[in-house]
């Protein structure tokens, strides 16, 4: 019994990371069908914000939600203008660009920060379960990635904001021809995108050891979830985050956690051999 | 003569709800020369792409020859001798048309007859002066003049064009024309159009297709003064 | 026109070139870099050949094709601690990519993926095995006699030898030699294959691809195949910086090694040969002098040239320079292609 609780919550916890690593990613490419390859490093600069917030006094929480998402939203803002709005339109120009970008943060971080790990612990204790220990944080990165898909959902579904993002998504073109500028829906795209990013990497901050390269190990997953998942934004990022996230654990669980690792990348070679448009390509089609 | 080069039995395309081609019965002799005509979204292009191979109808069958030919891709299609044109001209842009008519000959031909078969093509479709030209400096008439290079240059004895004469001058159609008919001494010849002068100047037989399916079958004359078809054309109910 | 396609004395012209060009390169080089910093710039020109080829002109991208790479080194030195020649093992080294990439490149081109789910799953099968070999530290992961010794990689195998001899060991200057030579044989290869039909329908297929399907030619297949020769290319690659190294670890793998290939052909110009072969003897030589200053760091400066690539040169400097070269001496009568990454081709596209 105590057993299958712990299952189940890191099951949900394998889940909801790989929904929080991948919705900066899935906004931008949803929307501009742009693969933002620095999208790893946003995350780490995002953590860094945190922690460098964090030793200058502020609260944890207001620099985990508040100010790494605005500092790294403001980069990806940058890094719009300078670069990504001159490649709109040529996918694999912008995979390279941005692979380019992702290799510059790495060495701009190493050259600020230092190439050794820094990290911040955890601002929840743990708990026992009967004879386990589980880690308290869990459940807060769980609720976070619940509070945003929820959030997304309400912003597309019932705000102005989100019906010309819905718009654009289905028809560039249209947003333009109701008069809405595509350059500012971009840069608005971008922001939030590099936002969330910056979120996710602030969240997840305080498990990992932060170190300029950690961007690395997120990009492939996020990358993967966003691409199996398919044209639909938050169904596709359920779906396909729900999906590899239980088979990483239940490998990792019945075998050891590198093999969960590698039977979720399996998964998705796989997958997009039999599904080459994703999971919402073919099925759940038509939702947001 | 008299030979049946292409035959589809109960083609049938539904794209989800929707019946593009609906239980399609399509005879075609050896040397015909055959337009498909019908408003927009009356199944013709979609029955072109089940018949090249383009795309795989959800029932039926096609037969090339004899042989069936439901399930294959285009290329297996090409191989046994068939020349396919699609609507929008599709052509390799970076190449010279020299090479491009050359990469087309050399799959039927040994290396030394693919560089005289070539020539022989730039030389029949008048294309010398710009034989050393890249495809994408080329005018929109010179492209599908080129593609229908392409077409030529395997020697088919089936012919699949689909809008030859989109979107060009009346000079240019009178050209191709020209070499449809040039075609036409050795190949049968199906063409897609929407240009009722175009059809006029080169059909004799026509099949009309309406909502997916044969509508009617007949003379050119015949089938363009029909009133079921006149309605068809324009938008009245048939 | 003719001789435009078929052009043989072309094709002595360039094998001419080729071995003056070697021979000049082998004997004045070694005055300016040392012989053991010119091989491995040698074996990372093999590299970035190997995907100049498949990309350029075959337009594959591959984003893991330092997968092949370290394939390459870790077959060699398997083998070469199993059978204590070096023979063998360089030609399994060699194989082994070949057939791997003959097996992804089936699974993904018959089930006609492209452009972006390509990129995912050669970057993510680079990723697996990355992950796997790293995890491979225990004592029950071993084939034959070799332990694979996970994150510490393989030491200690042996190194080339003259082939029946395993006492006479290749190394040093001699090691260089050899290298160039190599690098010089598979250029001519490439030269050859290129010109070949094959070659040409390669290039028909980069350019269009529905095209080349409906005028008969077996597009699934003759990818595949074109993906195992840059496979095999990189195999050889990675065999012999496993010989230089003296050591193979998992970095061989790495997405940083994938990515510094895609960054020498893109540096170097797609669609020519050259292209690739200087952009990473180039960029790596140039690394190696950013290694020796800790002013700013080389990732930085890594990610900076490809960034301005992409934006402003997207080209490549080798069709760049020989586009400017054409104007010149007024023979630039083609007109410019557009700047994009497809039209990226040089003049020589064609004729290899």
């Amino acid at each position: 019994m105590d057993l299958s609780f712990v299952i189940l919550v890191e099951m949900l916890y394998a889940v909801s990371s790989l929904i929080l690593i991948s919705a900066g990613l899935a906004v931008v490419f949803g929307m501009m069908k742009v693969i933002n390859l620095a999208h790893g490093e946003f995350m780490m600069m995002g953590g860094y914000a945190t922690i460098t917030a964090v030793n200058l006094g502020v609260n944890i929480f207001v620099s985990m939600l508040v100010i790494a998402p605005i500092t790294v939203g403001l980069i990806g803002l940058i890094v719009e203008r300078l670069v990504i709005r001159h490649l709109y339109g040529r996918l694999v120009d912008t995979m390279l660009a941005t692979w380019g970008l992702s290799l510059f943060f790495i060495g701009l971080a190493t050259m600020i920060f230092g190439n050794t790990t820094t990290g911040i612990s955890t601002p929840i204790p743990g708990f026992a379960i009967g004879n386990f220990q589980i880690n308290g944080y869990n459940f807060f990165i769980i609720v976070v990635s619940a509070l945003l898909l929820v959030g997304m959902l309400a912003v597309l579904k019932s705000t102005r904001a989100g019906l010309i993002a819905r718009g654009a998504m289905q028809r560039p073109d249209m947003a333009a021809a109701l008069g809405y500028s595509p350059n500012r829906i971009y840069m608005a795209t971008f922001f939030c995108g590099s936002a969330l990013s910056g979120l996710a990497g602030a969240v997840l901050a305080p498990l990992v050891g932060l170190v300029p390269t950690s961007g690395g190990a997120y990009i492939a997953k996020a990358f993967i979830t966003v691409i199996a998942g398919g044209p639909s934004l938050i169904a596709g990022l359920f779906s396909s985050a729900g999906l590899f996230g239980v088979v990483s654990q239940v490998f990792t669980f019945a075998i050891s956690p590198v093999i969960g690792e590698v039977a979720l990348l399996v998964a998705a070679v796989i997958l997009l051999r039999l599904l080459p448009q994703g999971i919402t390509g073919k099925f759940f089609k038509g939702k947001l | 003569m008299g030979e049946t080069v292409l035959e589809t039995q109960g083609l049938t395309m539904r794209f989800g709800g929707v019946i593009a081609a609906n239980n399609v019965d399509f005879k075609l002799q050896a040397r015909e020369l055959r337009c498909l005509i019908g408003p927009n979204g009356a199944g013709k292009s979609t029955f072109f792409k089940c018949i090249s191979g383009l795309q795989t109808p959800t029932e039926g069958q096609v037969y090339m020859r004899g042989q069936e030919t439901t399930r294959w891709m285009p290329h297996e299609i090409a191989s046994l001798g068939v020349g396919i044109k699609t609507q929008t001209p599709n052509v390799m842009d970076a190449l010279s048309v020299f090479e491009n008519i050359w990469l087309a000959a050399r799959r039927f031909h040994a290396p030394s007859d693919a560089e005289r078969k070539t020539q022989e093509i730039i030389e029949r479709l008048a294309l010398g002066s710009i034989a050393r030209k890249d495809l994408g400096q080329l005018a929109h008439g010179e492209r599908q003049r080129v593609e229908l290079g392409l077409v030529a240059v395997g020697d088919p004895w089936l012919v699949l064009l689909d809008e030859p004469a989109a979107g060009m001058s009346a000079e240019d159609v009178a050209r191709m024309t020209e070499i449809i008919h040039e075609l036409n001494k050795t190949a049968a010849v199906v063409i897609v159009e929407h240009d009722m002068q175009f059809i006029r100047s080169i059909a004799e037989k026509v099949t009309v297709f309406h909502q997916g399916a044969v509508l009617m079958e007949d003379h050119v004359d015949r089938v363009l003064s029909d009133p079921t078809v006149r309605n068809v054309y324009l938008g009245k109910k048939a | 026109m003719p001789g435009q396609v078929h052009n043989p004395g072309g094709l002595q012209k360039d094998l001419m070139a080729t071995v003056i060009v070697t021979g000049l390169l082998v004997w004045l080089m070694p005055m300016l870099i040392s012989t053991y910093t010119l091989t491995v710039l040698i074996i990372y020109g093999m590299l970035g050949l190997s995907l100049g080829l498949i990309w350029g002109f075959g337009g594959i991208l591959c984003f893991g094709q330092a997968a092949f790479f370290g394939l390459g080194a870790y077959s060699y030195a398997i083998a070469a601690i199993n059978f204590g020649e070096s023979t063998l093992p360089m030609i399994l080294a060699v194989l082994v990519p070949a057939v791997v990439a003959a097996l992804l490149g089936a699974l993904m081109f018959y089930g006609r993926l492209t452009d972006v789910y390509l990129g995912v799953i050669t970057l993510v099968v680079t990723l697996i095995l990355f992950k796997f070999v790293n995890s491979t530290a225990g004592p029950q992961y071993v084939i034959g006699k070799a332990r694979l010794g996970g994150f510490n990689g393989i030491p200690g195998f042996q190194t080339l030898n003259v082939p029946g001899r395993p006492e006479a060991y290749i190394w040093g200057d001699a090691y260089f030699y050899v290298c160039a030579v190599l690098l010089a044989l598979v250029f001519v290869l490439v030269t050859v294959l290129l010109r070949s039909s094959f070659g040409r329908v390669a290039v028909g297929i980069r350019e269009n691809e529905t095209r080349m399907s409906l005028m008969g030619y077996d597009v699934r297949a003759r990818k595949t195949i074109l993906f195992a020769i840059g496979a095999a290319i990189a195999g050889l690659a990675g065999a012999l910086f496993a010989n230089w190294g003296e050591i193979v670890t998992p970095s061989l793998f790495s997405l940083g090694q994938s990515a510094e290939i895609i960054i020498w052909c893109i540096v170097g110009g797609l669609g020519t040969r050259l292209g690739p072969i200087l952009g990473a003897a180039g960029l790596a030589y140039l690394k190696f002098l950013l290694g020796q200053q800790s002013l700013v760091d080389n990732t930085l400066i890594t990610g900076l040239i490809l960034v301005l690539f992409v934006l402003f040169l997207p080209r490549g400097i080798v069709p760049a320079v020989s586009g400017l070269w054409q104007s010149r001496i007024g023979r630039g009568r083609r007109s410019r292609r557009p700047q994009t990454r497809r039209g990226a081709i040089s003049r020589e596209r064609f004729n290899g």
